[in-house]
């Protein structure tokens, strides 16, 4: 009982946060919609047990996607009003492609049910059926696949280098706050005595 | 499981790797002015990894080859002779770079690390009997190479180069994973001997849609034809010890992978992928000798000349027999030599102020002003050519041979017939460095070490070169016997 019930409170919240994510006049509320409606898909997820998802929707989409997705739409300077005039205008268009997108769905769905597509059979572990999601894909990570996952580490670390090494300068005519020669400075270099005759003015 | 055996297998790989991530604490705490010596000890690395390898390839212990890693890893004969390949292109590309990035102030020491870390991806590339190992190998390598054409940040076309290759990449990524994911999804599982038991009993339509896609994301990577559009555009911006790396290391480690995709995995079904590839060899062939008569940038030029030599070599994968094979281990040692010399010479082309000439006719009269380059250059020229003193002759042989063999006459007769076509650009080049007035633009070397390593290069596709095929035979033929022992 309480199951459906929690279905039902995250399916209606993740349908409405959804609908307000486009239809929210201020962008910004958009995103906190958006982050929302994340969070209640990870809910869902957690209902039909497959947690380690869940997770990856908060910890990947809300933590990274989300808040990326704020910082572009609060630093930039987008005029939303005008993107949105371009609504109507791109209505029909947007709608064909729904209506595309869901004959897709109902014709894979109805292609799948009738049996024509033989997949490849894989076999499930016995031993494992127990363990949850975080447990069994972890023991296989560090296991079986942990040449592979290691070198996908380097695939990362090169994307990092050469990120650098392509962007990072040394650039030319900066003045960058050297404290250690600021505390150095003594008064003799900073001050001078000066003898103004009256009536001469100063000189500087 | 036993990973002391595993590790030793992975060897060269775990070598590189370990030299890389050290070479990269070095270079990040003292900046570019370590570049020489991080170039130093790349290279020493290189012949460290170099040497395992070959230790693989010339022992007894290894006739069969051994998996490694729950048969995700295979180090057997024909991966250690890709493996030497790739890592003796990997050294000449270290080594000639200094010299051509010192003129802009550019070398710095990302440039030996990262062809490093290339070279760990290529091993994986060519070792792997999985498709998870190769997607990674292969991302290890592209992603490498994307950051290594534009290194040149402050050139327009080195920049250019490099985001249409990273866009063009990411799309063949895309189609190969696509690929990937219907044959697991058809066959279930990812590992290659995995799908030959399935392909065994017949291929599925979903499954036969991934040999496709799989197969053209892997033509993408070798740039053969109809996947080779970014190959001149980005062999031309890209700077030139990075377009000679392109043309060898990575065409050696991409050739091998699709033959072993396509003799392991999809061995079963020959008939399946024999008309893709055949199909893909011989428009290899034509475009590549058609395409480059009109083309007067040099590097425009051998980018054309190594989509065709990637044709002449799929004939040897499309006969579908060991023969086929060995004649394309064969092939692909040559090709190296020969690409490897002839970059190098386009490295030695440097006006009076030490910028580098790429325009065909400037090299006018270059037998008078440099009769030594000039000389190499039509060597290697005439070898790609395939004239018969030359050693390139001997490979193009060898794999008519394996396709007539094999029954593949048509298509061996219309190799030979473009090679005539493809006679033509190489010819004129010497033509224009032999008989034409002297345009006096191109100085005198200023690098011991390019001369000395085109002098090795010319030296092995030089008529001397069949001295070699004593040795190479014996090597090539354990190979693809390596890589038919699984089929």
């Amino acid at each position: 009982m309480i199951q459906i019930f929690a279905f039902y409170l995250f399916a209606s919240v993740v349908i409405a946060s959804g609908a307000f994510t486009i239809l929210a006049r201020n962008p910004v509320h958009s995103v906190l919609w958006l982050i929302l409606a994340f969070f209640n898909a990870a809910g869902l997820m957690i209902l039909i047990g497959a947690e380690f998802i869940a997770m990856l929707l908060v910890i990947v989409y809300v933590g990274a996607v989300a808040v990326l997705f704020l910082f572009v739409v609060m630093m930039l300077d987008i005029d939303f009003a005008e993107l949105r005039g371009g609504f109507m205008k791109n209505l029909p268009l947007g709608l064909a492609l729904a209506a595309v997108f869901l004959a897709e769905l109902v014709f894979g769905i109805g292609a799948y049910r009738a049996g024509n597509i033989e997949l490849g059979e894989h076999a499930l572990n016995p031993a494992r059926m127990g363990a949850s999601n975080i447990q069994a894909v972890g023991e296989l990570l560090y296991t079986r696949y942990v040449f592979l996952f290691e070198m996908a580490g380097l695939v990362l670390l090169v994307a990092m280098v050469g990120a650098i090494a392509l962007t990072h300068r040394k650039r030319a005519g900066v003045r960058p706050q050297n404290i250690g020669s600021q505390v150095r400075r003594r008064p003799e270099e900073a001050t001078r005595n000066m003898q103004p005759v009256v009536g001469e003015g100063v000189e500087l | 499981m036993n990973y002391a055996l595993w590790f030793q297998l992975a060897s060269p790989e775990i070598v590189l790797s370990i030299a890389g991530l050290l070479l990269l604490l070095i270079a990040a705490w003292s900046s570019d002015k370590s570049a020489r010596l991080v170039s130093i000890l790349t290279v020493a690395a290189f012949f460290g990894a170099l040497a395992l390898s070959l230790n693989f390839l010339l022992a007894d212990g290894y006739a069969e080859g051994a998996d490694a890693f729950y048969g995700q890893y295979r180090m057997d004969r024909f991966a250690a002779l890709s493996k030497v390949l790739i890592f003796l292109s990997a050294i000449a590309c270290v080594i000639v770079a200094p010299k051509f990035f010192a003129r802009d102030g550019m070398m710095r020491a990302e440039y030996p690390i990262l062809i490093l870390f290339a070279s760990v991806g290529m091993g994986l590339m060519v070792s792997a009997v999985d498709l998870l190992t190769l997607y990674i190998g292969l991302e290890l390598q592209s992603l490498a190479a994307y950051v290594l054409a534009s290194f040149l940040r402050s050139d327009d076309r080195s920049a250019e180069a490099g985001l249409k290759y990273f866009v063009l990449g990411a799309l063949a990524s895309g189609i190969l994973l696509f690929g990937m994911s219907l044959l697991y999804g058809f066959t279930g599982t990812t590992s290659f001997i995995g799908i030959q038991t399935a392909f065994s009993d017949g291929v599925s339509t979903g499954a036969l849609f991934g040999v496709v896609f799989v197969l053209s994301g892997l033509a993408f990577k070798i740039s053969a034809v109809p996947f080779h559009m970014w190959t001149p555009d980005v062999y031309e911006g890209a700077p030139t010890p990075v377009t000679t790396f392109f043309a060898t290391a990575p065409k050696v480690a991409a050739l091998a992978l699709t033959m072993r995709v396509a003799i392991e995995a999809f061995g079963g079904q020959q008939s399946v992928w024999q008309q893709i590839v055949i199909f893909v060899a011989m428009a290899s062939i034509l475009l590549g000798g058609v395409a480059a008569i009109g083309q007067t940038n040099i590097k425009r030029l051998l980018a054309y000349s190594s989509i065709n030599n990637v044709g002449f070599m799929l004939i040897g994968l499309a006969c579908g027999t060991p023969e086929g094979a060995s004649a394309m281990m064969t092939y692909l040692i040559i090709y190296v030599a020969m690409t490897l010399g002839s970059f190098i010479c386009v490295l030695d082309l440097n006006d009076r102020e030490g910028r580098p000439v790429e325009d065909i006719p400037k090299l006018a009269g270059l037998s008078r002003t440099r009769p030594g380059l000039a000389a190499a250059l039509a060597v290697f020229m005439f070898s790609l050519a395939g004239i018969p003193p030359l050693f390139g002759f001997w490979g193009k042989f060898v794999v008519f041979d394996a396709a007539v063999a094999a029954g593949l006459i048509p298509l061996a007769a219309l190799g030979i017939a473009a090679s005539v076509i493809g006679a033509f650009y190489y010819l004129k080049v010497i033509k224009v460095m032999y008989f034409d007035e002297p345009a006096d633009v191109i100085a005198p070397s200023d690098s011991t070490a390019r001369l000395a390593l085109i002098a090795v290069s010319a030296l092995f596709v030089s008529p001397l070169g069949y001295f070699a095929t004593l040795a190479l035979s014996p090597i090539t033929e354990d190979a693809a016997r390596a890589l038919f022992w699984a089929a």
